[in-house]
């Protein structure tokens, strides 16, 4: 099970992250869990300074891009 | 190959050598165009649309055909440029260089990393908290917030375009300078207190490790930055110039003198009251302000008055409002503002 978390306080870049996020963890057919980290403080905790991010089993794989789902397969291992 | 190698393949194998072929032929393409523009706009407005020299109407139009795509093509090239710079810059590199750096020195090398660094408005309040929170100064993060959003490259194309190259860079420098000296003006002033208390009290991790990149994921960056900023603002710079353009063929020469001309001392703060709340970006706001100052407009006003629009905004005032009080935002406005209006006033005296 893969943890996905994107991180950014609901712009609209975020909301492309998190799409593309799933339809590359699907086009993988790995089984995911996908969580959308909204709070500050929680977003702060991983360090990050630019929104959105993609967290992958916890750890910050790329931050203020809205990347590809192309481009998140590479990200999931 | 296993389907999940399968998969992964396209993005891991693209050659470098598909890039650089590319970008030659893309430079190559862009150099013949670009150098043939003027001559274009002359031919299309005179020959094929048969308007005749000197009218109104023709000034207008030539002027458009010409500054369109002429700014599209420069906003292109350099947009693409600063995004592959940009990828040498991370946040988190910038938040390195810029821990425990003492004021003065820290100053100066934030407002400079804010023009490198990538910035958007829409990330100011966690990067601000991960900057304060990790030992950069307060006034440096202020050096560093002014500079991001004031000399960007959208502004200094548009000026370079439209102006040349003297008040592209009167405008970088002073930026910069604005930047540095507000920032360094409120690190004295110890308005820590002003901030608002949580922000302090936030942990701030370590982002686990930069992104390894190589020159095709730089160049793809610059590309992604491309079709990001101008994706945005190639409407702005239409409308913009569209303004720009009935301006320039319509409103008599000397008809801004009056109101924006040297002599009315009174033009620059009203220039800065006026641009200050406003938030257009760059790309909308210089085409404009370049057709007022071929019509007696004062360049110091004029520059006061887009650096105002720039640097700061009501909608920034409001994002900032999360980490600071009240007190605080009037003071960085309230100093930035300053800034801004004594470099209109000098650039008015010594011009």
């Amino acid at each position: 099970m893969k943890k996905l978390q994107i991180l950014g306080t609901g712009c609209a870049k975020c909301q492309a992250l998190t799409h593309n996020a799933e339809t590359a963890a699907k086009a993988l057919g790995l089984p995911y869990e996908l969580e959308k980290v909204t709070e500050l403080s929680a977003i702060m905790k991983f360090g990050v300074m630019s929104t959105p991010a993609l967290a992958v089993d916890g750890v910050v794989k790329s931050q203020g891009r809205l990347l590809t789902a192309d481009q998140i397969k590479v990200l999931l291992f | 190959m296993n389907p999940l190698e399968a998969a992964l393949a396209p993005p891991l194998t693209r050659p470098i050598k598909r890039h650089v072929w590319g970008g030659v032929a893309a430079l190559i393409v862009w150099w013949l165009v670009y150098g043939r523009l003027e001559a274009l706009a002359h031919w299309l407005t005179y020959s094929l649309m048969g308007l005749t020299v000197g009218s109104h109407l023709a000034g207008a139009v030539e002027f458009f055909i010409y500054e369109v795509p002429k700014v599209l093509m420069l906003l292109t090239a350099v947009v693409f440029g600063v995004g592959i710079v940009r990828s040498f810059f991370t946040p988190e590199r910038t938040r390195r260089i810029l821990s425990g750096r003492r004021e003065s020195v820290g100053n100066v090398l934030g407002a400079l990393l804010g023009i490198v660094t990538p910035f958007c408005s829409c990330s100011a309040v966690p990067l601000f908290i991960g900057f304060v929170t990790t030992g950069v100064p307060l006034g440096v993060t202020f050096s560093f917030l002014i500079s991001a959003p004031m000399v960007n490259e959208v502004a200094l194309v548009l000026l370079f375009g439209l102006f040349g190259w003297k008040v592209a860079a009167l405008y970088l420098s002073t930026g910069l300078v604005i930047a540095i000296l507000a920032g360094w003006v409120l690190g004295k002033l110890h308005l820590e207190k002003h901030v608002e208390a949580w922000v302090y009290a936030t942990k701030t991790g370590v982002a686990d490790a930069d992104e390894k990149l190589d020159w095709v994921l730089r160049i793809d960056l610059g590309l992604e930055a491309v079709r990001d900023i101008v994706g945005r603002v190639w409407l702005y710079v239409l409308i913009g110039i569209a303004v720009g353009a009935g301006i320039h063929g319509y409103v008599p020469e000397n008809f801004m003198a009056s109101i924006m001309g040297k002599g009315a001392w009174w033009s620059v703060p009203l220039a800065v009251l006026i641009g200050v709340p406003m938030y257009s970006n760059a790309a909308g706001i210089i085409p404009i302000v370049q057709a007022l100052l071929g019509k007696g407009a004062a360049l110091g006003t004029v520059l006061a008055f887009m650096m105002s629009v720039i640097a700061l905004s009501l909608p920034e005032a409001i994002i900032l409002r999360k980490v600071l009080k009240p007190r605080l935002i009037a003071t960085f406005f309230g100093i930035v503002a300053l800034g801004i209006m004594f470099v209109g006033f000098l650039f008015n005296a010594l011009l």
